[in-house]
């Protein structure tokens, strides 16, 4: 997302900015006058963003010696370097973490659509005794930060003896109201109960449906709900931080923080921690850079007229 | 096939359950079996390189005695103890942690770690007093074996005083007047900062001072962080900071190093483990560095604080109390465990035969200009004094924080800041149940 961000407001921040979405030479053609303070407000903004992510770039390829000794945006000589240490620290535990967070947020994100489709598609279409107050209190969950979940959900899961295990953490992300809500608003607009219809007197199964006819239509807003899981869990901290005791199914949040907190006698590792936090930014930027086409179906899915 | 669907997810759910319980029953199973068998006991631990150190107990001594020890690597901090008290409170504590001294009261009062004494009592000989006192909390049980610790030092810049005709002060009034010449001198400088995102630097301070920030009569706590000690020490930096000598910005920060690395700040009060800071936060004044013992309040004495330093510890969780107790013991008196400690972990070892010689008798890299680092710092190390820890460290450490970081950036009254952290931690015990008088 950020290098998408990137390429987009690089220009506009030289020559005419506020017009880069659109075809840039028609606004004053139009004798439209640029709207100076929304667009300072977004560059603003944008900047605000992006300098963050600007500097962890730059920080990155400074060795420890030059971290904190050369100017903040002058690139530095230690990018290799770093890369080998940190992939040689622990005999490369970073990339056990890294896999370890692929599994987490894939895995984890992919469950929580497929359990967000379901409940979300149920809750638009089908009429049943209790929906709205299922609906309300899935939106009391909306409402409710998960943080404060996390020590209640940790003790159910020693109960069940699965604590320090993945499925700890897997299991409690897997129902995401904002997940079931967004499914819900989604199937509500993208599927009409005409075309449900329809395939009732076609014959088709309640499954078949689902399947063949609604979950096409919901794509879109399915994918949405996906990048949201898989960015949510990707940065989870406090969850897998209660779960997990074991540093080798640590997701690489908490690796890089066992980096970072190493006891006052231990200076903290800040040059892997840096280019760490990096590298663990790149799926993100491809995931979003692939997902991006799906989101374009959203004008090709037509309802029932057109 | 819906309702098969249905039957089935009843079926698993049951079986969960009953699982659960079965395993439940299995966990609770008598205390400690310690003829039968191999031992396999698991380690919270942050120190650098702690797994390598379990590898030799593993190949030598555990191997003999069947146990094995696996060390899982934790970030330390505050966040830590909740971990461990949260685990504790679900049965699934390890059967070791590492755990900063001042945490040591916390976890006794919720009820995480087991007394030791039967099988450590013999280690006591190998410990300075004033550490060993840390782990018994006064009573009769030991409930950890110290691993290091962090007796506190003046660091200064030698080549700089040298320059600015500075001599290292012996006393704090010495302190304040090298820090007010420093100034005229040169008004760009400063001696050092008055930090308030560690509160363990004050609170080695104001030990040093003689302050006992908890402490019992009977069975109720008496909170004396507003105690005269502190409030000399308080007012001292407060005094410093608020006439501009000293400056006021927290340590650890980027501008921090800077200051450091570019001799804008020209001293630091430490512990031993600075050398390890300095070589990241200042690499380029490698060399031109150098280590005396902390300021006295008054002219002669010889007395420090502790900043840092922490204990290997058993909890109550462990089916094999004793084997990880023998543990313990090993780790932190064994002379090949302490060396590979020090070479691994970067620590510096509480037990006293081990703070000379051996992998200490070299001073650090960082350090070559005073080679005779660790026989000072051992000297220092037996003059520090004793501390007095409370079941909520950490309320009065987030108070700390926030008060102090706020006086301090304001140039205010530092008393107040400090009547705002005994306020906080009194009520917070009596919140908690605690019975707390004056």
């Amino acid at each position: 997302m950020t290098a998408v961000t990137t390429r987009r407001t690089a220009p506009a921040a030289g020559t005419t900015p506020g017009t880069a979405q659109g075809p840039p030479r028609r606004a004053p053609r139009d004798g439209r006058r640029i709207a100076w303070v929304p667009t300072m407000a977004l560059l603003i903004g944008a900047a605000y963003c992006l300098l963050p992510v600007a500097w962890i770039v730059v920080a990155a390829t400074k060795s420890g010696r030059e971290l904190f000794s050369t100017f903040t945006f002058l690139p530095g000589t230690g990018f290799t370097a770093n890369i080998a240490d940190l992939s040689a620290y622990r005999d490369g535990v970073y990339w056990r973490w890294m896999l370890n967070s692929l599994f987490y947020a894939g895995f984890g994100a992919l469950l929580s659509t497929a359990v967000s489709a379901l409940s979300g598609y149920a809750l638009a279409v089908y009429r049943f005794r209790g929906r709205e107050t299922i609906f309300n209190v899935l939106l009391a969950g909306v409402l409710m930060p998960p943080v404060i979940l996390a020590v209640p959900q940790y003790l159910l899961m020693a109960k069940a003896d699965m604590a320090d295990s993945y499925l700890s953490v897997l299991l409690p992300l897997i129902l995401s109201p904002y997940g079931v809500y967004l499914a819900r608003i989604y199937a509500a607009a993208s599927v009409p109960a005409d075309v449900v219809e329809a395939g009732r007197m076609d014959g088709g199964g309640e499954w078949r449906i689902f399947r063949s006819v609604a979950l096409p239509m919901m794509l879109p807003g399915l994918v949405t709900v996906f990048l949201f899981q898989f960015v949510a869990v990707w940065n989870n901290f406090l969850l897998p931080y209660i779960m997990l005791g074991d540093d080798q199914k640590f997701p690489v949040t908490l690796g890089l923080y066992t980096l970072l907190q190493q006891g006052s006698n231990t200076p903290a590792l800040y040059t892997l921690v840096i280019t760490g936090a990096l590298l663990a930014v790149v799926p993100l930027i491809a995931l979003f850079l692939v997902i991006q086409r799906f989101w374009s179906l959203d004008l090709l899915s037509g309802a029932v007229k057109s | 096939m819906q309702f098969t669907t249905r039957r089935r997810l009843v079926a698993t759910s049951l079986t969960i359950a009953l699982g659960a319980t079965g395993l439940a029953a299995c966990g609770s199973g008598d205390d400690d079996q310690e003829a039968g068998g191999p031992v396999s006991l698991t380690y919270w631990a942050w120190a650098p390189g702690m797994d390598k150190v379990a590898d030799i107990w593993n190949a030598t001594e555990g191997k003999k005695q069947q146990i094995k020890v696996t060390v899982k690597k934790q970030a330390s901090g505050d966040d830590l103890v909740t971990k461990i008290i949260t685990a504790a409170k679900a049965k699934k504590a390890p059967d070791l942690v590492q755990a900063e001294y001042q945490a040591l009261p916390t976890l006794v009062s919720n009820d995480v770690l087991a007394d030791i004494s039967g099988e450590v009592k013999g280690a006591e000989g190998e410990f300075a007093p004033g550490v060993w006192q840390q782990t018994t909390l006064g009573t009769d049980a030991v409930y950890a074996v110290p691993q290091d610790s962090g007796p506190m030092m003046f660091y200064y810049r030698e080549d700089l005083f040298e320059q600015y005709g500075l001599t290292v002060p012996t006393t704090w009034d010495e302190f304040a007047q090298t820090a007010r010449a420093l100034k005229k001198k040169d008004p760009s400088k400063a001696l050092t900062t008055f930090s308030s995102n560690d509160s363990g630097l004050f609170a080695g301070l104001a030990q040093q001072a003689g302050a006992q920030w908890w402490t019992t009569e009977g069975e109720s706590w008496k909170v004396g962080i507003d105690d005269a000690a502190t409030k000399k020490v308080a007012e001292f930096w407060g005094g410093l900071v608020k006439d501009g000598s000293i400056d006021n910005q927290p340590m650890y920060t980027p501008s921090w190093n800077k200051a450091l690395n570019t001799g804008k700040q020209i001293a630091w009060v430490s512990a031993v483990w600075a050398p390890g800071t300095l070589t990241t936060a200042a690499p380029q004044t490698k060399g031109k560095w150098a280590m005396a013992p902390l300021p006295q309040w008054s002219k002669g004495e010889r007395k420090t604080g502790s900043w840092g330093g922490s204990s290997t510890a058993v909890t109550n969780d462990s089916a094999h109390k004793k084997a990880a107790a023998r543990f313990a013991t090993w780790l932190n008196t064994d002379s090949a465990a302490l060396a590979a400690l020090v070479k691994e972990g970067g620590i510096y070892p509480a037990a006293t035969s081990a703070q000379t010689g051996g992998a200490l008798s070299e001073a650090p890299a960082y350090f070559s200009n005073q080679p005779d680092f660790f026989t000072t710092a051992a000297e220092v190390a037996k003059t520090a004094a004793p501390s007095a820890w409370g079941p909520n460290v950490n309320v009065a450490y987030t108070q700390f924080r926030d008060s102090f970081a706020q006086a301090a950036k304001n140039k205010s009254d530092f008393t107040a800041a400090l009547g705002a952290m005994q306020e906080a931690t009194v009520s917070d015990l009596k919140k908690q149940g605690f019975e707390v008088t004056g």
